[in-house]
C-alpha cells in the first residue's frame, strides 16, 4: 500500500487537463442555446438618458435585447455586498445599489448597459453595435486619494464618495507610545491595483426549465453554493431548491470568481424570459480586464515607534482603500477584517491602530484577490520594519528577531483582535538566512559592484490568517454567511469511495490532496478515492474555496466524516467479529479485535453495510457519512521569504538573483502541490512588485486593457525559487493544516521591494518597480557616487 | 469579427488580381497583426487574400552573395536557418527574439515590414543592413521603404515578395523589450559591410531611423567606446506607459553600445 499520507502523488486531475479533456464552462454547449453579448459603457461616468434597442432587435438572429429597465420591471434586485462593516461612528457602510444592468448611470468603463441575445455570438456582437445609448458625460475620477474631495460624486447614497471610515485598535495607547518613542520611522506606500487574469475567462450558461420551474446555471464559480445563496436570496428572489449551480472545471480564480456578477445573473434571468432557451456568455479577454473584480489599490501612510533597542512600541496606519465603482460581494471585508487585523505581523508590537477610509471611484469594483487584505497588511508591516532597521542602523534580521512572538507565547493575543495559535518565527528566519547565505551577502554585493551592478537583499516575515472562521466570530464582525465547510464520505458497496466536498478546486489539486487524506485515513489506495465538487446538485451545502481554507476547513470536514464512517464501521465489525464495540481498533484499513488477529477489512465492512444479511441490530444500512466543520479559530500560516536582486543601473533592469522561502503551513499532505502553490504565489507577488499595474487615466479610461500593456510575469522574469518548509501543526483542526494558497503572493512583494530599496539606497520607489523608475533612481545614485 | 470572403491564391499574379478586384480586400500572411484587429472589430476587410498558398514566397536562399528571405517566411524559420545563422547571425538572433514561440511560428517577415509597427524588430534589421525589398512590381531600398508610423512605400495592391540582405562583415542587434508585449521599446541594429557602417533604431521613434553621428563614430573606430557621449534628441521619440522619451533616448545609447559589443563577424 502506498504511503499516501504525505507524498508527492501526481495530480489525479492532470490526466484530463493535460490531454485537453477538462470540462470548462465554455466547453459546454446546451441544446438550443442562445448567445449573450453585453453592451458596455465606454464612458467612465455618465448619465444614461436613453437606450434605444429598436435597430438591434431587428438585426439578423437577434432574439431579445434587454436593458436595466426590463430587469427592474421584473423586480430583479441589486447585487449585494455580503459583509457589513460598521464604521467608527457605529454606522453601517454605505451600500449603494449595484444593478446587473444599469438603470440611471454608468460608473466605470465596462459597466453593463444592455444585453443582446442572438442565435450566434457573432450576430449578438453585430447587433450590440446597433444599440444606441444617449450618454450625458460626467467628470470621472479613478484616483482613491482624490475621491474624498467629493467631486465627482459617484453615488448619491455615499456623500463624498466615502463608503466607510473604519478603525481598529487602541488609538490612545498608540498615541501614548509614540509620545515616548526613541525613534519614529515613517513611510508613504501605494499598493498597486492588480487585475486578476485567471487563465480561463469568466463564463456562464443560464438554463430555465419551464416544466419543473427549475434553473441551472453553469458558471465559473469558486463557490457554487454561495453564488446560489446570493442569487436566490438577494437578486432574483428564487427558492434555493429550484436553482442548481454547476461549476465544473474552473481554470483559475485567485478570488475573482468568488463573486456574484452581473453577467451570470442576466443569463439566468434571461433564460426564463426566453421560455427556457439556454443563454450562454463567455468573456472576451478585454472584458475580463475591464469587468473582473480587481485587487488591492491602497494608499497608506504608516508610522512605527521604537525604543532605543529597536523594540517596536506602536504602529499607526492610515489607509485609503479604493473599492471601485460598486461594492463587489465581499469588497468591504478585504480592507478591514482581512487587513487591519494582520498589522501586528509576527511581532509583539503592543499597540496598533489602523484607520481605513474606503472610497468609490470610477473604476472596476475591487475585491479579494489572492491574499485579499493580507498582502496589503504585510506590505505595510514588512516595508515599515525594514525601514526602521535602516533608520536605526540595525541588521534587518536582528530587528525582526528582537520583536518576534516567541514559541512559548502562544496562544498570543494581538492588539488587533486575532489570537495567534502557533508558530516558530525565528526558526523560519534562521533557516531562510542559512539557505540564502545571508552572512556572505556583503561579498556578493562587492562582486556585483565590481561588475557595475547594484545588489540588494530584502526580507519579508509574513503572517496570514486563513480559514476565515469561526462562523460566530465572523458573524459578529458583519459577515452575512457562516464560514464552516461540509463533506460527505461515501463508501460504495464494492469498496471504492466518493468524497463530496463543499470546497472548490480551480487549480489547487483538491482531487489529489483530499483523496490522499481519505486514503490515508482509511488505509486504502489513493486510486480508490474520487473527489466530487462544484455542483450544488451533487454536494452538500458548502462554502467554496478562497482564503487558503480548503484543506484546513474543508479537509477537516472530510476527516470528521471519515471518523464517523470508522465509528459506524466499528459497530458492524464488532457484530461480525462477535466482539464488543469498545474492543475494536481501526488501523491500516482493518478493524481488529484488540490484542487478537481477528479482523475485517474496511472493504468487507462496506460491503456488509450495503448487503446487510448478517448485521447488527439498530444500525442503519449503508456507509455514507456527512460532516460539517466549523473551526475554532483562524489558522496562521507564516514564514520568511528573502529576495536577492542585482540591478543594472544602465537600464534599470532588476534581475532576481536568488529567492528563498521558508514557510510554515502546518501539516503538509502533498509537498509537490504545496510547492506549486508557493511558486505560483511568488510569481504573482513578483508580478505585483515588478510588472503589474491596472492603470486608469484621468478620464477613467482603462489604459492597461490588454496584454500589450498589462504586464504579466513570464517565465524569464522569474528566478528558480528555493523552497524550504517547517511544520508547526495547527493545534485546533484535525488535519493540522494551516493553508498555503496565498502565502507566496503575500510574502513576495515586500521581500522584493525591500531588496530593491536596499540596492538603490532609497525607500522612494513604488510598486511596480518598473525598469524606468529603477533607472531614474540608479542614475542619481551613480552620479552621487561619481562626485 | 465581421464577415468576410476568403481567398487562397496560388500565385502572386492571382493574388494581385484579387486585390485589384476587391476594393476592401486585405492580404493576410501570419495573421498575428491582422487577426487581432479584426477580432476587436477595428478592421473590417471585405475579403482576405491568404498568401500562404504561394510557394514562391516561402523560404531562404543565397543569391549573388546576398541572403534572400521570402515574404511568408516565419520568424522561427529565419531564426533557425543554417544560412542566416552562418552569414548574418545577428539577423537570426533578431528573428529569434521576436515575441514568443507562437508569434514566431506564425508571424512573417513580409507581414512585419508591410505593417511597419514602430516597435517591430525587422525594420531595424533591414535598415541596419541596407536590405532591398522586392515586391511584385519593383525593388525598394530599405531606407526608402519605411516611411512613417505604420506607413510604407508600398502602393495600393503592391505585395512584398522577398527581402534581399547583403552579408555584412560585422553586425549586432540589441533589444530592450517591452515586458508586456515583448516588442522593442528600443532596438538598435549596427553593421559594417557592403552598405557601409549603419546604425538603425527601432522602437524609440514613430518609425525606424538611422543615427548618423553614431555611424560616423563607428566608421572611424568600431568599438562601443566610440559611441560614448553620443545622444539622440528626445523630442521626437515615443512616450507611453512603458517608457518616457527621455528613457528611450538614453536606451538608444545603451543598446547601440551593446549591439556593437554583441556584433560578430
Ligand atoms: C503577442 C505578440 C507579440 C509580438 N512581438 C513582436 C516583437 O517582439 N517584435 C516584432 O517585430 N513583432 C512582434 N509581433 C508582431 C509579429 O511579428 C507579427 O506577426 C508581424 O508584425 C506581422 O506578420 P504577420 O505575418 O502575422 O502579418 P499579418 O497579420 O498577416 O499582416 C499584417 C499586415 O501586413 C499585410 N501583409 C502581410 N503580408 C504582406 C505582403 N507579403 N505584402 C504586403 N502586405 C502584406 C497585411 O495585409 C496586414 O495589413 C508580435 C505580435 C504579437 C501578436
Amino acid at each position: 500500500m502506498p504511503d499516501s499520507g504525505v507524498s508527492r502523488v501526481l495530480r489525479k486531475e492532470d490526466q484530463r487537463f493535460l490531454t485537453g479533456r477538462g470540462h470548462y464552462t465554455d466547453d459546454l454547449n446546451r441544446p438550443g442555446q442562445l448567445h449573450a453579448v453585453f453592451v458596455r459603457s465606454e464612458m467612465a461616468h455618465a448619465t444614461v438618458k436613453s437606450v434605444s434597442t429598436d435597430a438591434a432587435k431587428q438585426a439578423p438572429g437577434v432574439v431579445a435585447v434587454f436593458t436595466g429597465q426590463d430587469m427592474a420591471d421584473d423586480g430583479v434586485g441589486s447585487l449585494p455586498c455580503g459583509w457589513v462593516v460598521t464604521d467608527k461612528h457605529g454606522e453601517a457602510h454605505k451600500a449603494p445599489p449595484h444593478f446587473p444592468l444599469v438603470r440611471d448611470k454608468v460608473r466605470y468603463v465596462g459597466d453593463h448597459v444592455a444585453v443582446v441575445i442572438a442565435e450566434t455570438r457573432a450576430q449578438a456582437a453585430d447587433a450590440a453595435e446597433l444599440v444606441e445609448v444617449d450618454y450625458e458625460g460626467l467628470d470621472a475620477n479613478a484616483d482613491p486619494a482624490k475621491a474624498l474631495e467629493g467631486a465627482p460624486q459617484i453615488h448619491d447614497e455615499a456623500p463624498g464618495n466615502l463608503c466607510f471610515d473604519w478603525e481598529l485598535g487602541d488609538k490612545a495607547a498608540v498615541d501614548e507610545a509614540f509620545s515616548k518613542a526613541h525613534h519614529v520611522s515613517r513611510l508613504e506606500l501605494r499598493n498597486n491595483r492588480l487585475i486578476p487574469n485567471a487563465l480561463e475567462p469568466r463564463a456562464a450558461i443560464g438554463e430555465y426549465d419551464p416544466g419543473t420551474d427549475e434553473y441551472t446555471l453553469y458558471s465559473t464559480s469558486q463557490n457554487p453554493h454561495l453564488l446560489r445563496l446570493i442569487l436566490c436570496a438577494f437578486v432574483l428572489n428564487l427558492p434555493e431548491h429550484k436553482v442548481r449551480i454547476v461549476a465544473p472545471d474552473v481554470g483559475g480564480g485567485f478570488g475573482s470568481k468568488i463573486y456574484c456578477y452581473a453577467e451570470e445573473t442576466v443569463c439566468t434571468w434571461a433564460s426564463k424570459k426566453l421560455n427556457g432557451k439556454p443563454v450562454k456568455w463567455t468573456a472576451e479577454r478585454s472584458e475580463s480586464f475591464s469587468s473582473d473584480a480587481h485587487g488591492r489599490d491602497h494608499v497608506t501612510h504608516a508610522e512605527l515607534a521604537l525604543d532605543e533597542n529597536g523594540k517596536f512600541l506602536a504602529l499607526k496606519v492610515d489607509t485609503i482603500a479604493n473599492l471601485g465603482a460598486y461594492l463587489s460581494s465581499f469588497a468591504t471585508a478585504v480592507p478591514t477584517y482581512l487587513y487591519g487585523t494582520l498589522l501586528a505581523g509576527q511581532y509583539k508590537t503592543p499597540a496598533v491602530h489602523c484607520n481605513v477610509r474606503a472610497v468609490f471611484t470610477n473604476t472596476a469594483p475591487v475585491d479579494a484577490y489572492r491574499g485579499a487584505g493580507r498582502p496589503e497588511a504585510t506590505y505595510v508591516v514588512e516595508r515599515m520594519v525594514e525601514r526602521a532597521a535602516r533608520d536605526m542602523n540595525m541588521d534587518p534580521a536582528e530587528i525582526r528577531r528582537r520583536n518576534f512572538v516567541q514559541p512559548d507565547e502562544f496562544p498570543y493575543q494581538t492588539p488587533v483582535a486575532l489570537t495567534y495559535d502557533s508558530g516558530q518565527y525565528e526558526k523560519a528566519l534562521d533557516e531562510a538566512l542559512a539557505m540564502i547565505d545571508y552572512k556572505n551577502f556583503g561579498q556578493r554585493r562587492q562582486e556585483s559592484e565590481r561588475n557595475g551592478k547594484l545588489r540588494g537583499i530584502g526580507l519579508s516575515a509574513y503572517i496570514e490568517a486563513c480559514g476565515i472562521a469561526p462562523s460566530q466570530v465572523v458573524g459578529a464582525l458583519g459577515a452575512g454567511v457562516g464560514l464552516w465547510e461540509s463533506a460527505q464520505v461515501r463508501f460504495n458497496a464494492t469498496g471504492s469511495i466518493s468524497v463530496f466536498t463543499g470546497s472548490h478546486s480551480h487549480g489547487q489539486g483538491h482531487e489529489t490532496t483530499f483523496a490522499q487524506l481519505v486514503a490515508d485515513r482509511f488505509g486504502v489506495p489513493v486510486e480508490n478515492v474520487d473527489v466530487v465538487h462544484g455542483d450544488t446538485g451533487r454536494i452538500p451545502m458548502g462554502m467554496g474555496t478562497y482564503g487558503s481554507r480548503s484543506l484546513a476547513v474543508g479537509g477537516s470536514a472530510i476527516v470528521r466524516a471519515c471518523d464517523k464512517v470508522i465509528e459506524k464501521g466499528k459497530k458492524i465489525a464488532a457484530h461480525l467479529l462477535e466482539a464488543s464495540v469498545d474492543d475494536i481498533e481501526f488501523d491500516s484499513g482493518n478493524f481488529r479485535v484488540a490484542g487478537t488477529d481477528k479482523q475485517k477489512s474496511i472493504g468487507e465492512i462496506a460491503f456488509t453495510a450495503y448487503v446487510p444479511h448478517n448485521y447488527p441490530e439498530g444500525v442503519e444500512p449503508g456507509l455514507d457519512e456527512t460532516a460539517f466543520y466549523d473551526p475554532a479559530n483562524f489558522t496562521y500560516p507564516a514564514g520568511v521569504h528573502i529576495a536577492e536582486v542585482e540591478i543594472d543601473p544602465e537600464t534599470g533592469t532588476t534581475r532576481i538573483a536568488d529567492w528563498v522561502a521558508v514557510d510554515d503551513f502546518g501539516k503538509v499532505i502533498n509537498p509537490m502541490i504545496v510547492e506549486g502553490q508557493v511558486h505560483g504565489g511568488i510569481a504573482q507577488g513578483i508580478g505585483q512588485a515588478l510588472l503589474e499595474e491596472g492603470v486608469y487615466d484621468e478620464a477613467g479610461q482603462l489604459v492597461t486593457g490588454s496584454y500589450q500593456d498589462y504586464c504579466m510575469p513570464r517565465a524569464d522574469d522569474l528566478p528558480s525559487y528555493r523552497v524550504g518548509m517547517i511544520e508547526t501543526p495547527c493545534p485546533h483542526n484535525p488535519v493540522g493544516a494551516k493553508g498555503c494558497g496565498e502565502a507566496g503572493a503575500i510574502a513576495a512583494p515586500p521581500a522584493l521591494m525591500n531588496a530593491i530599496t536596499d540596492a538603490l539606497g532609497t525607500e522612494e520607489i513604488s510598486m511596480p518597480a518598473t525598469r524606468e523608475k529603477v533607472w531614474r533612481i540608479a542614475r542619481g545614485r551613480l552620479a552621487q557616487a561619481a562626485e | 469579427m465581421y464577415g468576410f470572403e476568403y481567398h487562397k491564391p496560388s500565385s502572386l499574379d492571382e493574388a494581385a488580381k484579387l486585390l485589384a478586384d476587391n476594393e476592401e480586400a486585405s492580404l493576410i500572411a501570419g495573421g498575428h497583426t491582422l487577426l487581432p484587429t479584426m477580432k476587436q472589430r477595428l478592421a473590417a476587410p471585405s475579403a482576405i487574400v491568404d498568401l500562404g498558398g504561394i510557394a514562391d514566397l516561402k523560404g531562404i536562399r543565397e543569391e549573388g552573395g546576398n541572403i534572400v528571405v521570402g515574404a511568408i517566411t516565419t520568424h522561427d524559420a529565419v531564426a533557425g536557418s543554417d544560412v542566416v545563422q552562418a552569414k548574418i547571425p545577428a539577423m537570426a538572433r533578431l528573428a529569434g527574439g521576436i515575441g514568443d514561440p507562437q508569434v514566431r511560428n506564425r508571424g512573417t517577415i513580409g507581414g512585419s515590414i508591410a505593417n511597419n509597427d514602430p516597435a517591430a524588430d525587422y525594420p531595424a534589421g533591414l535598415v541596419g543592413l541596407g536590405a532591398i525589398v522586392r515586391t511584385n512590381k519593383r525593388e525598394i531600398p530599405a531606407d526608402d521603404f519605411f516611411v512613417a508610423l505604420f506607413e510604407t512605400a508600398l502602393e495600393e495592391g503592391e505585395i512584398v515578395k522577398e527581402v534581399s540582405f547583403p552579408v555584412p562583415e560585422k553586425a549586432g542587434y540589441a533589444k530592450f523589450h517591452n515586458p508586456a508585449s515583448r516588442y522593442a521599446i528600443v532596438g538598435v541594429f549596427v553593421s559594417r559591410g557592403p552598405q557601409g557602417v549603419r546604425v538603425a533604431v527601432t522602437g524609440a521613434g514613430p518609425c525606424v531611423f538611422r543615427v548618423k553621428e553614431m555611424e560616423d563614430a563607428l566608421s572611424g573606430n568600431w568599438s562601443a567606446d566610440a559611441l560614448k557621449g553620443i545622444t539622440v534628441p528626445e523630442d521626437e521619440l515615443n512616450a507611453d506607459l512603458h517608457a518616457s522619451a527621455e528613457y528611450r533616448a538614453h536606451l538608444v545609447g545603451v543598446m547601440a553600445r551593446r549591439a556593437v559589443q554583441a556584433a560578430t563577424a
